[in-house]
């Protein structure tokens, strides 16, 4: 079997899958990437913490997308760097496009690891004048990279672990952050520079507070900011504004190429095992779902990899597997597939802080399980056991999600 | 010593950039003043992208004429530079019954406008072409000729051929004051002094103080800010028509359309305001429009917005076009160009021409213009660059896609960079490109475009 496994986009879930599934004997595998650089957001990240699960060390970010990179080549995997790939909706074929010209790959299987991007200020549909000194935290850690000037004084919308990776890029740049502002009640990261950026660097969160407007002609003169709970407006002076999670996963390839998009996730509808509705395609990562650590989503696309190995070998399992629905506010589950014969552990994550103790999921309005809440913090990862699925019926339907005292 | 031309043209918009282009077909020395950095870069850059066919402007009008004048010349124009235009054809989609019993007249004025090809549509046939709508059409009038364009290359487009063929264009130059003397048009600017035989006015949304200047008040500009959201790409398979408000007595309406970028306009707002520079969107204008947007296309309202804008329309209290020729002054005034601008642009440019010749100037073949060009195709319906394997083989930079929403390659920005009428500022790119205007609004590649931009622009 010579055709290859077309993975695209380079950043931790497509190179731990491609470094994968060489080891499982893969001839080739094939990973296709946009930007110049192998690695994907890591690369930007300068703090330490990437690579403790998968990895079982503490690296920083560009470390980590070297690590990766090294390791992809190593195990033999080819990289298409600067390429723009598309997806055929019938077909596994995939075009690669590139200075070198226009290829066309028949694959055994493709996975798609294209990865999330955090919502612009377009899409939040933040009203005012459309001046200069606007970003997202990703935009503003590549330009950071590249030396481009910031401006001087920073407003940070959100306050989730990339928040504060934002804060950090803003001070390494010589940019003084006034505050982070977020519409939830409370900050939603504890942990890791969360407490450094508080009590060192002196940063405070401002909660219950929305941005309603930017002011400014060529470069940003101010921001509207309100609060939520007495509506009362002020004007906050800054002429940097960073739009900070909000993430969306990167999935039109996905949408293009006719994959099933789950409403909850706006990823793609998948199983465990990462397989689509379309046999063949499979995908990993933080498309599935926004947003794990990266080394979370290397440890995912691993799984996904092992399975397309098998798959490609044994032949796909053909499976019964059944939907899900979420109630608020339960932002998404994950996976959004589950396969009946074998319900795995289920990925949850909340849209607004809760203080519920349990989950829930039934059938047809039956309950079929439930498990532990951990926490109650939206932006952040929670695992459910699978006592939760305990007793799926294969007759009943979609699977219902609910979050219950 | 203020420099000696023929004529002044008072804006780079588009009107003052196909006036210019109509004009440098003749031996005149010509200067363009403009207050901004680049051409296009007030109203004419803010509007819907419909190639209208004139069919609902008021009969017998000056408007009427040159907008179905207007939209056979921009339609060849565009086919001739490989500027995209799709003829979509629209739809007035009649949602009460005071909106659909004003479909008769709507026909009988298309008729009145000399357009003969519209139809009346029941509400099946409606939903059979477009089945995403939302619940409650009753009925409409169907207008097939109506079309979607690239609204910024044929500004650029005009501005080239003019500068090809000798114009002068002097930006961030913005009129002081007009005067005159020894018989000729002295024009003070923030950045020097011009003088000319002939003056024309074609300042857009200052166009009533530029004639003010010059001692006339025929009409008043009020701005009318018009906010409009762009939906993803991928809804753009919701529609195939221009999905158009029937207008009444009492409301106006918002339309949804496709753009020759392959997205979704839904807008504009219509609000008189008298801030000239006030382009921002408001939080009032864009809940109006995600509410009218749930009624017309629910399903369009779920996907993600990729930009929103607000556009300032120079409308006068007059109906008509303010185009008025001063024989004894020397003097055109080109004002009150609303809406349609874009569409009657060439007209306008032929219409100016006729009046100078009519008040005795000689118009003489002027050998540097050229009728060739080719625009780059930034339609979403003709072949970019990143597809066109013979073009990457020949130079491998338009395989080296940079933007990659919009799929922009570094040749492309390149040679906008480079071009006659060269990109200067990222929004001058952006409208000469696309790059960096797609749905992550620059998260991945804003870094590496304005790298690359700025290394070209240096070269």
């Amino acid at each position: 079997m010579n055709k290859p496994v077309v993975i695209i986009g380079a950043g931790p879930a497509g190179l731990s899958a491609a470094i994968e599934l060489k080891r499982r004997g893969i001839d080739k595998v094939i990973v296709v990437e946009r930007e110049a650089e192998s690695g994907g957001i890591p690369r930007h990240s300068h703090h330490q913490g990437f690579g403790i699960r998968d990895l079982h060390r503490t690296l920083t970010g560009p470390r980590y997308a070297e690590r990766l990179t090294a390791d992809a080549l190593k195990a033999g995997v080819t990289l298409h760097l600067s390429a723009t790939a598309d997806l055929d909706p019938q077909q596994l074929v995939v075009s690669i496009t590139s200075a070198s010209g226009i290829e066309h790959h028949d694959a055994a299987a493709v996975l798609i690891t294209t990865g999330a991007r955090e919502r612009p200020r377009p899409a939040r549909l933040v009203a005012g004048d459309r001046p200069a000194g606007v970003f997202t935290t990703g935009q503003l850690q590549q330009w950071v990279a590249a030396g481009r000037p910031i401006g001087s004084r920073a407003l940070v919308v959100g306050a989730e672990h990339v928040s504060y990776s934002a804060v950090l890029s803003l001070r390494h740049a010589g940019v003084k952050v006034v505050a982070l502002a977020t519409e939830l009640s409370r900050p939603q990261s504890l942990t890791g520079v969360a407490p450094f950026v508080h009590q060192v660097l002196r940063v405070p969160t401002w909660v219950n507070t929305r941005v309603t407007g930017i002011n400014g002609h060529s470069r940003v003169a101010s921001v509207m900011l309100e609060d939520t709970k007495s509506s009362k407006q002020r004007q906050l002076d800054v002429d940097t504004i960073v739009f900070s999670a909000d993430w969306i996963p990167d999935h039109e390839l996905a949408r293009r190429s006719s994959v099933a998009i789950d409403p909850a996730s706006l990823g793609p509808a998948s199983d465990y095992f990462g397989r689509t509705n379309r046999p063949g395609i499979y995908a990993a990562g933080n498309v599935l779902h926004p947003v794990e650590t990266a080394d979370r989503c290397a440890l995912n696309a691993r799984r996904i990899a092992t399975a397309i190995a098998s798959d490609l070998g044994l032949g796909r399992d053909s499976g019964l597997s059944l939907g899900v629905e979420v109630e608020a506010p339960i932002a998404w589950v994950w996976p959004n597939r589950i396969i009946v014969s074998r319900p795995t552990e289920t990925l949850l994550r909340l849209s607004q802080f809760s203080e519920a103790k349990f989950v829930t999921a039934s059938q047809g309005g039956q309950r079929i399980g439930e498990a532990k809440l951990r926490h109650g913090i939206p932006g952040q990862h929670l695992k459910l056991s699978t006592s939760l699925l305990r007793d799926i019926d294969p007759n009943r339907g979609v699977v219902r999600f609910a979050l219950d005292a | 010593m203020a420099e000696q031309f023929d004529v002044i043209i008072v804006g780079a918009g588009v009107v003052g950039c196909a006036i210019a282009r109509e004009l440098s077909r003749s031996e005149l020395s010509i200067c363009v003043l403009e207050q901004s950095s680049d051409v296009g870069n007030a109203t004419s850059k803010a509007n819907t992208a419909i190639l209208h066919t004139g069919f609902d402007c008021v009969p017998g009008s000056l408007e009427s004429t040159l907008v179905s004048r207007g939209y056979e010349r921009l339609l060849a124009y565009s086919e001739h530079c490989g500027i995209a235009v799709e003829k979509t054809g629209a739809i007035l989609v009649a949602w009460d019954e005071d909106q659909r019993a004003e479909l008769p007249a709507l026909q009988e004025k298309a008729i009145a406008n000399g357009y003969h090809h519209t139809r009346i549509l029941e509400s099946s046939e409606i939903y059979e072409r477009e089945p995403h709508l939302g619940p409650g059409v009753l009925g409409g009038l169907e207008v097939p000729d109506e079309s979607i364009i690239d609204p910024w290359s044929p500004i650029v487009a005009f501005a080239t051929q003019a500068k090809h063929a000798g114009v002068t264009f002097a930006f961030n130059s913005s009129v002081v004051s007009v005067t005159t003397q020894d018989g000729r048009h002295l024009v003070t600017t923030s950045q020097g002094k011009y003088s000319s035989t002939w003056l024309i006015n074609a300042a857009g949304l200052f166009s009533d103080s530029i004639n003010d200047y010059c001692g006339h008040d025929e009409f008043t500009i009020t701005p009318r800010r018009g906010e409009l959201i762009v939906f993803d790409k991928l809804a753009r398979s919701l529609l195939s028509s221009i999905i158009l408000p029937v207008p009444t007595a009492t409301t106006k309406g918002v339309l949804v359309s496709p753009t020759a970028f392959g997205n979704v306009l839904l807008g504009p707002t219509a609000d008189d305001i008298e801030d000239k520079n006030a382009t921002a969107t408001t939080h009032d204008g864009i809940t109006r429009l995600i509410e009218a947007g749930r009624r017309i296309m629910p399903e369009l309202i779920d996907e993600e917005v990729t930009a929103t804008y607000a556009g300032l329309r120079a409308a006068s209290q007059h109906r008509d076009y303010q185009i008025h020729l001063h024989a004894d002054q020397r003097y055109i005034c080109v004002g009150g160009i609303r809406s349609t601008g874009l569409t009657a642009s060439m007209a306008i440019g032929d219409h100016v021409a006729t009046l100078l010749e009519e008040a005795g100037v000689t118009l003489s073949a002027n050998p540097r213009f050229r009728e060739d060009l080719t625009m780059p195709p930034l339609g979403e319906s003709q072949c970019r660059p990143y597809q066109d394997p013979s073009k990457i083989a020949a130079d491998p930079a338009y395989g080296q896609v940079l933007c990659h929403c919009e799929h922009v390659s570094a040749g492309e920005i390149r040679d906008a960079a480079r071009a006659v009428m060269p990109a200067t500022t990222q929004e001058g790119l952006r409208r000469r490109t696309r790059a960096m205007n797609g749905r992550c609004q620059g998260f991945y590649c804003s870094a590496q475009v304005l790298e690359c931009f700025e290394v070209s622009s240096d070269e």
